[in-house]
């Protein structure tokens, strides 16, 4: 935690956990996704489900879902954004289990370069004071905070993926800062986060994806600190689509 | 880092927080800046605040910091009411979904601000005298994090007025020249007077008590900044008292951590608020 992110952020109110927070983790969701979402649903758990409308917990969610940061003076206006963009929202609640009283889960949904339907699924944390911890995504239980470049790729579970994937970032010359992975079963379907300190090339990223046992790759900017003038996002999200 | 190791440094405490953030040359100017650029958001959310009257949300708060701006001085303490009418500043536009500073979450921001700043004026200080302290703040806040989780869900308000007053007291002593150790102490000291408040938010808006609640515990930790100046100190040491406030958090019920479930929130007029938000 850096010593801005303690007085800090620079953020629209009420709430730095149930707002900055919730807005985070959209825009984590956002960036997963890749594509431009049509259709957006969120299930609320524990306190984020008690009080999601008092703190702005729903107007946040939407925003990050539309690419906001949590400064952004729309967030206010943030359902009245989402009519204009297209962008179809609904809530829940649900106890999503033994997680952070403030928990999520986001799916989104729309159509890629090719109108093909796509989706994704994350569930993370708002710990506090903005602070963010994603724990699943697409039924991977991996992790990662925003708080770093991420790169996000999906794998076939085969000897040397994880050492391939890591080569290349080492010639990139970028530092790994965590790693995390999960398969849904011995030698099928896996997910690998790898929290790096600036972000791999597009040309680095772009070999990985041409690999026959890499299905999917994003490069998900460091959205602790991204705000609302657009600078940090733009240049971070090297957009990978296959 | 602990907070005996930051009490035990020579010198102003901003200095070890500092060192110990293992910054090159160029990292230490950029967060610099970025604290310049915090207490400038600061500065204009007060601004703000201080003429407005534009109701919350809920209509529950909005003109507590400029009705008191603007009240006469009714106890001939024109530092009191600056504290207080500047904290208020900041999370009335907070809970206008204005923009403002987490210091540390959006519910307390306006505590350290109000303290700092508030001091700062009331003695017509340069802003390059806040600025040390308010790295301070960020650094006890940031081992405070270390040992709980800054939010009222999982540690009562406790966790998150009780953080910010520790950090604004610290902030407040070294601005007005206490070392390390007075520094630390008062931190400590604020953090101890504050445990056990629950989070007990009407309607589970970040309205009541947050608004005033700022303003008493910006006064709390101008308080204890003076305590510690006159060479009080904390019997039980810091980092326990941070132990024995995540110990009392663990202890609270879901109903006293940012449910909107207990507390004032479950008095029938706070039932019957929610109620008609809900609507």
């Amino acid at each position: 935690m850096s010593l801005l992110d303690v007085i800090g952020p620079v953020m629209v109110g009420p709430s730095s956990s149930h707002t900055a927070g919730a807005c985070r983790l959209a825009l984590l969701a956002r960036h997963a996704f890749g594509y431009e979402p049509s259709r957006a649903r969120f299930v609320l758990h524990g306190s984020f489900a008690k009080t999601a409308r008092g703190h702005g917990t729903d107007l946040a969610l939407v925003a990050g879902a539309l690419g906001a940061a949590p400064d952004d003076a729309r967030i206010p206006m943030a359902f009245a954004e989402a009519e204009r963009a297209g962008l179809a929202v609904s809530f829940e609640t649900a106890d999503l289990g033994d997680v952070h009283p403030n928990s999520v889960r986001i799916e989104v949904h729309g159509p890629d370069a090719a109108g093909a339907e796509r989706t994704l699924t994350l569930q993370g944390s708002s710990l506090g004071g903005g602070i963010v911890r994603v724990f699943e995504l697409d039924g991977f239980r991996i992790e990662f905070s925003g708080a770093a470049p991420t790169l996000l790729v999906r794998h076939v579970d085969t000897p040397g993926v994880i050492a391939r994937v890591t080569r290349v970032i080492a010639d990139d010359e970028v530092n790994v800062a965590a790693l995390y992975c999960a398969r849904k079963r011995r030698g099928g379907e896996a997910m690998m986060a790898v929290e790096c300190d600036r972000a791999i090339t597009p040309v680095a990223a772009a070999y990985l994806l041409h690999l026959s046992a890499i299905t999917w790759l994003r490069q998900v900017p460091a959205v602790m600190s991204a705000s609302s003038d657009g600078s940090h996002i733009a240049s971070a999200t090297a957009e990978v689509v296959p | 880092m602990t907070l005996a190791d930051l009490a035990a440094a020579r010198g102003p405490a901003s200095a070890a927080v500092l060192a110990d953030q293992g910054l090159s040359e160029g990292e230490r100017t950029a967060l610099l800046n970025g604290m310049r650029g915090r207490l400038g958001e600061m500065r204009d959310s007060i601004a703000r605040g201080l003429s407005s009257d534009a109701k919350s949300r809920t209509g529950m708060v909005g003109w507590n910091a400029k009705g008191l701006w603007d009240a006469p001085d009714a106890l001939s303490s024109p530092l009191l009411k600056r504290v207080q009418a500047y904290a208020m500043a900041v999370n009335e536009e907070n809970a206008r979904m204005g923009r403002i500073v987490a210091a540390p979450t959006a519910g307390s921001a306006g505590t350290v601000p109000g303290a700092l700043i508030g001091v700062g004026d009331h003695l017509d200080l340069d802003d390059d005298a806040l600025l040390l302290p308010l790295v301070l703040a960020a650094g006890i806040g940031e081992v405070i994090s270390k040992t709980m989780f800054i939010a009222g869900s999982t540690g009562g308000c406790q966790a998150e007025i009780g953080s910010s007053a520790a950090m604004a007291a610290a902030a407040v002593t070294e601005m007005l020249g206490g070392d390390a150790e007075a520094s630390v102490h008062a931190a400590a000291m604020a953090l101890m007077n504050t445990i056990g408040l629950v989070c007990d938010p009407v309607g589970g808006y970040v309205e009541v008590p947050c608004v005033s609640r700022n303003a008493f515990f910006a006064v709390h930790a101008v308080s204890s900044a003076q305590l510690a100046l006159a060479g009080l100190r904390s019997v039980i040491p810091p980092d326990e008292v941070v132990q024995a406030m995540a110990s009392v958090g663990r202890m609270l019920p879901p109903e006293l951590r940012e449910t909107g479930e207990g507390g004032i929130a479950d008095t029938p007029t706070g039932r019957r608020i929610a109620l008609e938000m809900a609507r």
